[in-house]
């Protein structure tokens, strides 16, 4: 898997926890309930249930750069 | 309304929603309705015709849309159930407003609807459960599995995350009951002024004598520093109540059904019981217990080779949706091992259930542990013999009687 940027956009998350059930090596829900990308795990962690996650997020709050 | 698309074979629009008469199947009738199209035009009970959303895309797309509401105060907003007649009369926090009022309403509630959160409460529910099972093993080799284990394992779990005294969930379950099954608007408005009354007295209570529930923690948090009166903390309140134990008991109930009609499926799971998460997916898109997102367009929206005018009605069947053969090949089958993710069991977009990570958990322990511990456990009576739901409000079972 190419390097990638994975980033979640706050204002738009509803934390319902998709990204963190589909794909929880990379994402977590910080204290507020909002999605968040693992420190350290920012380029996605060659983890192929990042792409899956992207897709439940009901919102598309995640973004997945290749870079 | 405006048709614009070609394909349209047939200008009748066909009533719906319908009553299942298999308890795990949608209505007949309702795949004629998919083979006309991801979108097609069906009649609600009051003689409007609203866009039926049948395929996955269009409704992934639709339920994401800003120029498709929730607004229930909006008069042109369908109605699907005569109960529902007078919803423009009050508010309904989350699920009947929109951003930005929902937003900051969802925000003040999603801290403890996380991920962790949910599998925190794993060994409370875990209690729940076993404690259930024993009492119907202690009564004998019979019981009847909805008022016995499927509506007292949300209920209670619910009545613990709130903070409302389990003593008073026979009073709230009543009320519930009539609220969303009731044949009249003016029974259903009188069960959620009940509810209504009893919940400002609970936060009154509260308020001297504070408790460690999530209602507990609104009040300290929220309503002192007015981020919320008390007239919508009581209705969001309320909301949780209903919305956290009828649709899970269904799931509980159905899902149980289910899986001893499909013996091959539970003994797959009970060969491999890591797949249970796998399998609650499944059972959420297989059953699709809330079959119709009622919304409406603010904006004309062209979709599918279709415009939806500026206040059209639209009605996503989740039965339909979740057995897009686009999305999931052979859409009829159960499959306990299959992959049922972005299934919209919980619906999609900003609305998607705040409590489908606790569903969750409570499902899979709830089912797990139940087909454990009474390996056993099978139907006591025909299986045409279960008492369906009408199609109107959440699908699943009045009883099932069961026995070991």
């Amino acid at each position: 898997m190419s390097p990638h940027r994975v980033s979640i956009d706050s204002g738009v998350c509803i934390g319902s926890g998709q990204c963190a059930l589909t794909a929880p090596s990379v994402f977590d829900q910080d204290d507020d309930g909002f999605g968040m990308v693992r420190p350290g795990r920012e380029d996605g962690a060659g983890e192929p249930m990042v792409k899956e996650a992207v897709r439940a997020c009901p919102v598309q709050a995640i973004t997945l750069e290749e870079v | 309304m405006t048709d614009t698309g070609t394909q349209s074979t047939s200008t009748s629009a066909p009533s719906f929603p319908s009553d299942r008469t298999c308890p795990y199947q949608p209505p007949a009738g309702y795949q004629d309705l998919a083979a006309r199209g991801p979108l097609t035009h069906v009649t609600l009970y009051d003689g409007r015709v609203v866009w039926l959303v049948t395929g996955h895309t269009e409704a992934r797309s639709l339920l994401t849309d800003p120029r498709v509401s929730s607004d229930r105060r909006n008069p042109a907003f369908p109605v699907f159930a005569p109960r529902a007649e007078d919803q423009a009369s009050v508010v309904v926090p989350l699920l009947g407003v929109d951003d930005p009022e929902h937003a900051r309403q969802r925000r003040m509630l999603i801290p403890r609807f996380t991920v962790k959160h949910a599998n925190a409460l794993r060994p409370r529910i875990q209690l729940v459960v076993d404690g259930l099972i024993d009492t119907m093993l202690a009564k004998g080799s019979s019981a009847e599995l909805v008022s016995a284990y499927s509506l007292p394992v949300p209920s209670m779990v619910i009545c613990s995350l709130l903070g409302v005294p389990y003593a008073d969930h026979d009073y709230f379950e009543g009320c519930s009951r009539r609220l969303v099954s009731a044949p009249t608007s003016a029974e259903a408005v009188a069960a959620r002024d009940d509810l209504r009354d009893y919940l400002h007295r609970l936060v009154a209570r509260k308020e001297t004598e504070p408790g460690d529930g999530l209602l507990d923690e609104l009040i300290a948090e929220r309503l002192g520093d007015g981020q919320v009166d008390r007239d919508e903390l009581v209705m969001m309140a309320l909301l949780l109540l209903i919305a956290g134990h009828e649709t899970t008991s269904n799931m509980i109930s159905l899902g149980v059904y289910t899986l001893l009609e499909h013996p091959e499926q539970l003994a797959a799971l009970r060969a491999a019981p890591g797949l249970m998460p796998t399998a609650v997916e499944e059972l959420l898109r297989f059953l699709s217990i809330a079959d119709g997102l009622v919304r409406v367009a603010t904006e004309d929206i062209g979709i599918a080779g279709h415009t939806v005018r500026a206040g059209d009605g639209i009605v996503i069947s989740t039965s339909l949706v979740n057995r897009d053969a686009a999305a999931y090949p052979g859409p009829d089958a159960l499959d306990v091992g299959r992959s049922a993710r972005h299934h919209v069991a919980f619906g999609y977009g900003v609305h998607q259930c705040l409590g489908q990570n606790l569903a969750r958990a409570e499902m899979e322990i709830a089912l797990g542990t139940l087909f454990t511990r009474i390996p056993d456990l099978h139907l006591a009576v025909a299986p045409g013999e279960v008492s369906v739901k009408p199609g109107d409000t959440l699908q699943g079972l009045h009883a099932l009687p069961v026995a070991w």
